[in-house]
Order: C-alpha cells, then sequence, then structure tokens
C-alpha cells in the first residue's frame, strides 16, 4: 500500500495574494488520492482531503538461545589489546588445541566471532571485530584447518561479554569466541 | 530596540513555560545570532477530543527545524474562519498565525482545518483541510508544519516524512518506523539479535538492514508495507553496512567473503556481488552521493579510519577528511553540499559537519558519544544518536549546531536512526 495519501487543490483555502514573504505554489502535499471527499472547507460541508499514513507489518523473530558445544576445559575466547587484532603469544596453545580438534572432526563447522568494546561507530567495529576474526581463522589455517569448516564473522560491538564502561569491561570485550556448531 | 529586548524576554518566559506543558518536546537553543520568525499558534478548535494536540504538534515540529520561535499571541480562542485581531499579535511580536479547528466526522474521522496568516501585512496565506483517521492526526499537523515552513521559508518541509530507528530493551531489539519527531512508532521487526544500519530505499517503501539473527550479521531488504523480507547478502563471513543508489538499482554493501570488510555492488533485483574496489584495508561504511556519481566511505588504508570519496565505477579514490585520527559514519547532504560524520577529538566522539566545496568543518554537538547522522530530505536538519543520561538517544539539530532537540517516543536505549524520503506522489 502506498503511505501518504493526499491529493491537494480539493481543499485550499484561498490563499491571499500580494505578500512578500517568499510563496511556493506548488502544494506540499502528494497526489496519490484513495478516498477523496470532495467538500470544499470554504462551504464548510464536509471533509476534505484525506491524509492517510503508510501502514507498517510487524514481524517478530520471537526468541533467541542455543546451547554451545566446545572442547571440555579449553578457552574458546582469545582478548586482544586495545585497537589491536595481533593474537598474543598466550594464546597460541589454545588455537593449536582448538585447530587439532577441528581437524579431528572433518564434519564439524566452526564459527570464528569477532568482538570489540563500545567505543566508536557500530559499523566501522564490525569492521574491527571482523579483522580479530580473521585473525584467528588465520592461525587455525596455518595449522591446517581446512578454510571449509570454519567461517569468521564479527559482531562489533554488539555483543559485549561485560556491560561494564571501565578499561576491565572493555578488555572482556574485544576478543574473538571460537563457536562450534 | 527596546521592544527587541521585551519580546526576547516574553519569549524566553513563554518557552519556559511551553516547555512545562509540553515536557516531551524539548528544544535546546544556544548561541546567537539566530533569526527566528516568530509565529503564534493557536489551540485548535475541538483538539482536546482527538488525542494529540495538534496546536502543540505543530509547534514542535515549528520550533525544532530552528526557523520559528513560538510565540503566545494573546489573542483568545481562534478557528480556521475566525478574523484574528492583528495588532493584538503585532503587540505580542508575532509575525504569524496558525489557528484551525478538528472536528468529528459522521463517520468518525476528524476533519482538520487550518488557516495561516501574515499578522505583518494582515493577509491570508490560505490553508487546508483534512479528514483522517484518529491514528493520522498527527500526520495531518504534520501536513500543517510543511505548509506552514513551505509558505514562510520558500523552503520544502520535511516534518511528514519518517524516520527508522532501532531500540534495545533488555535482549529485545526493534526496528521501528516513526514520524520525523520519533513518535508514533511503528514496529516493523522485533528480534533477540542486534539488528543495526537501517537504510531507507530512495521510494520510502523499503528498509535495508544488518540482522544478526543467524548469528552472523546478514542484509535483508524489509517492505515496511508487507512485513515482506528479502535476505539480499547472505554471503560467508560478514555482511553489513547497506546504502542504496538514488535510482533503488543498486545497494553497496560491506562483505568479508573474499577477506578483509570490502566495499561490493549488488543488484537489488539479485545476482552476483560485483567489488567496488580492492584493498587490503578496511573499507566499510558506503554512502552514495545524491547524483549517484560516487560513493563515500570509510577507510583505514592510510593508517587511521578517514572519509575517501570514489567514483561509482571504482575509479579515482580521493581522501577527504584529514583532520583527527577516527573520522567515520559519512552522511551526504540531498544538494550534495555537505559531509556530516563523527569525529573522535580527544577520545570523545562527536558530529562534525564539512562543507564539501571548501573544507571548511565545525562540531556541531556538545556530546561525547555521537553515532549514525543522517540528513532530513530538505537538508535542513540532522538526526543522530547520542547518550544522554547514559541512556542513548536521538537528537535532532540544525546544520548550525545552534538548534537542538531530543526526539521521543520509545524508552529504553534508541540508536540508529535513518530519515526516510520525502513521500512520493
Amino acid at each position: 500500500m502506498k503511505s501518504w495519501i493526499l491529493s491537494v487543490g480539493v481543499a485550499l483555502f484561498l490563499a491571499a495574494c500580494g505578500s512578500t514573504v517568499p510563496l511556493n505554489d506548488v502544494p506540499v502535499a502528494d497526489a496519490t488520492p484513495k478516498i477523496v471527499s470532495g467538500a470544499d472547507t470554504q462551504t464548510g460541508t464536509g471533509a476534505g482531503t484525506v491524509v492517510q499514513s503508510g501502514g507498517v507489518a510487524p514481524v517478530d523473530l520471537g526468541g533467541g538461545g542455543g546451547a554451545q558445544a566446545s572442547i571440555p576445559g579449553e578457552s574458546r575466547i582469545i582478548y586482544f589489546d586495545y585497537d589491536s587484532y595481533v593474537i598474543k603469544p598466550e594464546y597460541q596453545s589454545v588455537i593449536a588445541s582448538h585447530a587439532r580438534f577441528i581437524k579431528g572432526q572433518a564434519s564439524r563447522k566452526v564459527a570464528i566471532e569477532g568482538h570489540t568494546d563500545e567505543r566508536g561507530g557500530r559499523e566501522y567495529n564490525l569492521a574491527l571485530g571482523q579483522r580479530r576474526a580473521d585473525a584467528v581463522l588465520g592461525a587455525l589455517t596455518i595449522l591446517g584447518v581446512s578454510a571449509s569448516q570454519v567461517e569468521s564473522v564479527s559482531f562489533g560491538k554488539e555483543k559485549p561479554a561485560s556491560l561494564g564502561t571501565d578499561e576491565a569491561a572493555f578488555a572482556k570485550n574485544r576478543r574473538t569466541e571460537i563457536r562450534y556448531q | 530596540m527596546f521592544r527587541i529586548f521585551l519580546q526576547f524576554w516574553i519569549s524566553l518566559i513563554l518557552i519556559s513555560v511551553s516547555q512545562v506543558a509540553l515536557a516531551q518536546f524539548r528544544v535546546e537553543v544556544s548561541g546567537v545570532g539566530l533569526t527566528q520568525l516568530p509565529i503564534s499558534i493557536v489551540a485548535f478548535r475541538g483538539q482536546a477530543v482527538s488525542g494529540p494536540k495538534i496546536a502543540d504538534v505543530i509547534q514542535a515540529d515549528l520550533e525544532r527545524s530552528g526557523q520559528f520561535r513560538a510565540v503566545n499571541g494573546a489573542v483568545g480562542a481562534l478557528d480556521e474562519v475566525s478574523l484574528p485581531n492583528m495588532s493584538a499579535l503585532r503587540q505580542a511580536g508575532s509575525d504569524a498565525l496558525v489557528s484551525g479547528s478538528v472536528s468529528v466526522l459522521a463517520d468518525g474521522r476528524f476533519d482538520v482545518r487550518f488557516r495561516l496568516w501574515d499578522v505583518v501585512k494582515g493577509q491570508d496565506l490560505g490553508g487546508q483541510s483534512y479528514a483522517v483517521a484518529a491514528n493520522d492526526l498527527r500526520l495531518s499537523a504534520h501536513r500543517i508544519a510543511d505548509y506552514v515552513y513551505e509558505r514562510l521559508t520558500g523552503e520544502k518541509g520535511a516534518f511528514s516524512t519518517r524516520i527508522a530507528y532501532v531500540t534495545k530493551a533488555g535482549q529485545r531489539y526493534a526496528l521501528w518506523v516513526a514520524d520525523a519527531d520519533g513518535e508514533n512508532a511503528q514496529s516493523a521487526l522485533a528480534s533477540p539479535e542486534p539488528i543495526i544500519s537501517p537504510a531507507w530505499s530512495p521510494d520510502g517503501n523499503q528498509l535495508a538492514y544488518v540482522s544478526f539473527e543467524s548469528r552472523k550479521p546478514v542484509v535483508y531488504v524489509h517492505n515496511v508495507d508487507t512485513g515482506k523480507r528479502r535476505l539480499i547478502a547472505n554471503f560467508k563471513g560478514s555482511n553489513s553496512a547497506p546504502a542504496w543508489s538514488p535510482d533503488g538499482k543498486t545497494l553497496a554493501v560491506t562483505l568479508s567473503r573474499d577477506g578483509g570488510s570490502q566495499l561490493f555492488l549488488l543488484n537489488t533485483s539479485g545476482g552476483e556481488p560485483r567489488r567496488l574496489i580492492q584493498s587490503n584495508s578496511i573499507d566499510t561504511e558506503p554512502v552514495f552521493s545524491p547524483d549517484g556519481r560516487s560513493i563515500y566511505f570509510v577507510s583505514d588504508r592510510g593508517g587511521s579510519p578517514q572519509v575517501y570519496k570514489v567514483s561509482a565505477s571504482g575509479q579515482g579514490i580521493e581522501r577527504i577528511t584529514f583532520t583527527g585520527t577516527y573520522n567515520i559514519s559519512p552522511a551526504i547532504s540531498p544538494d550534495g553540499r555537505w559531509l556530516a560524520y563523527i569525529s573522535r577529538v580527544g577520545g570523545a566522539f562527536k558530529l562534525h559537519l564539512m562543507e564539501l566545496d571548501s573544507g571548511n568543518v565545525r562540531a556541531l554537538a556538545e556530546t561525547t558519544a555521537d553515532e549514525s547522522p543522517s540528513f532530513a530530505p530538505n537538508g535542513k536538519l540532522l538526526v543522530y544518536a547520542t547518550q544522554q543520561q547514559g541512556r542513548e538517544a536521538l537528537m535532532t539539530t540544525t546544520l548550525d549546531g545552534k538548534v537542538k532537540a531530543r526526539l521521543n517516543g520509545q524508552t529504553g536505549d534508541v540508536r540508529e536512526p535513518d530519515w526516510g524520503p520525502f513521500s512520493k506522489n
């Protein structure tokens, strides 16, 4: 359904002439008439132009959630320094054990999910989170993981692990999560 | 001179009075040298029966534009057929008057009528009448504000347009379509996962946006009238930052499917994405120029995120922003003259405006977490997201930054505004 419905001219009052204010006689309204009652406001016998807003049909995607599988006892999270997507040495062993696990399960699909802290724009953070995901993806593929098993994606700043606004919270949010599907 | 001062103080008193009465319409005026047309908007006869107070909606629209200052004309009750007391209005410092009425029609709809007067000349500047359902009374008020704005400024009003925005309440996200003042919001999409980057199609019928409902960012095109959604970019990796070409046939998007965040063009009718440019850096947040010939975007190819420009065929990359080390989220005014963007200044993220021809830049906001600027279709206002009292909120500002208003109509965190086009004829 086309949205604003308003025909013009039907209901214009008579405009006075000779005004010095800038006038533009192009009507403000549009002309996709749907229901127009022809009554003239000058006569005062009925309604003029019909104005009707566009509809918005609601869509509800329901609830979320879902369980998360992983290697027992192994962290799935790699943390990053501010403005960095370099994998720190202490995470090499974490990535190596995930690489072994993924290679051992050829049918397993794995998502590598990059995240940022809350500072800055949503889209630019999405791109920064992608870099963190791509860094972990690159480390896994160097260790022999097949590219067809893994997908690197970003949540930017949309899914913080910690809701705080201090540096401790930010440090928890600058991360890549390895997620088994 | 004395009269000017008197008017100033009277209007200050009246503004504070009207702010008590209209707490939801907070308009903040700062700076000096404002040229605002003083206008009186009399309560519409019968508006008490109609729900939204028509005169209040008109007044808030006009004040938010920065072009008008409301003056209590103290002329008593009037409607569209009354002959106003012009000398009393002039005494009160009013240059224009809007009066009107609301009445119930036999079929249950409302008949809204108004008349605009040039008080200085004592001339009738015309009026209109609208037959509306109860839920379109606010729309009729926005139409009246458009009429008044156009008659008195010579520019087209954008009050009867729509904005889209996203709310987050707990772990629920919703995409809303609302009046340009943020009110009268209707839910287009509710989701347990984030929604970002809504972008109106040029015909105002569809929204492209990024949804995380499938546990990764993918781009949908959503017809708001029918609720029908099409998944338009769901490639391996992240899919984000949709931007419509002015003809509505192409979407520029950021895809990571071939590695890194890179710019691609997609036909909205479907088909393979075409790479716009190739780099080893982040390239994202594309936006078409109004003539469709170029695409502004954000890239960190120079070491820090800056706004660049490239032709729509991918030729001739040109850097646009040079000041600062973090300039993102470009928006181009409909006349192509202005670039609005967010710049990090000393750790704060602030709305800035550049005149593209001269390269002159001004900061528009005092807030510190500004995001996502979007121009009104008449190019006279910007809407943007920011934080106020710890909550995410939407603000509008004039291009000189002197008149700002917070948009209400939603509780919780409100973000990601995109101002829709003029409604099509």
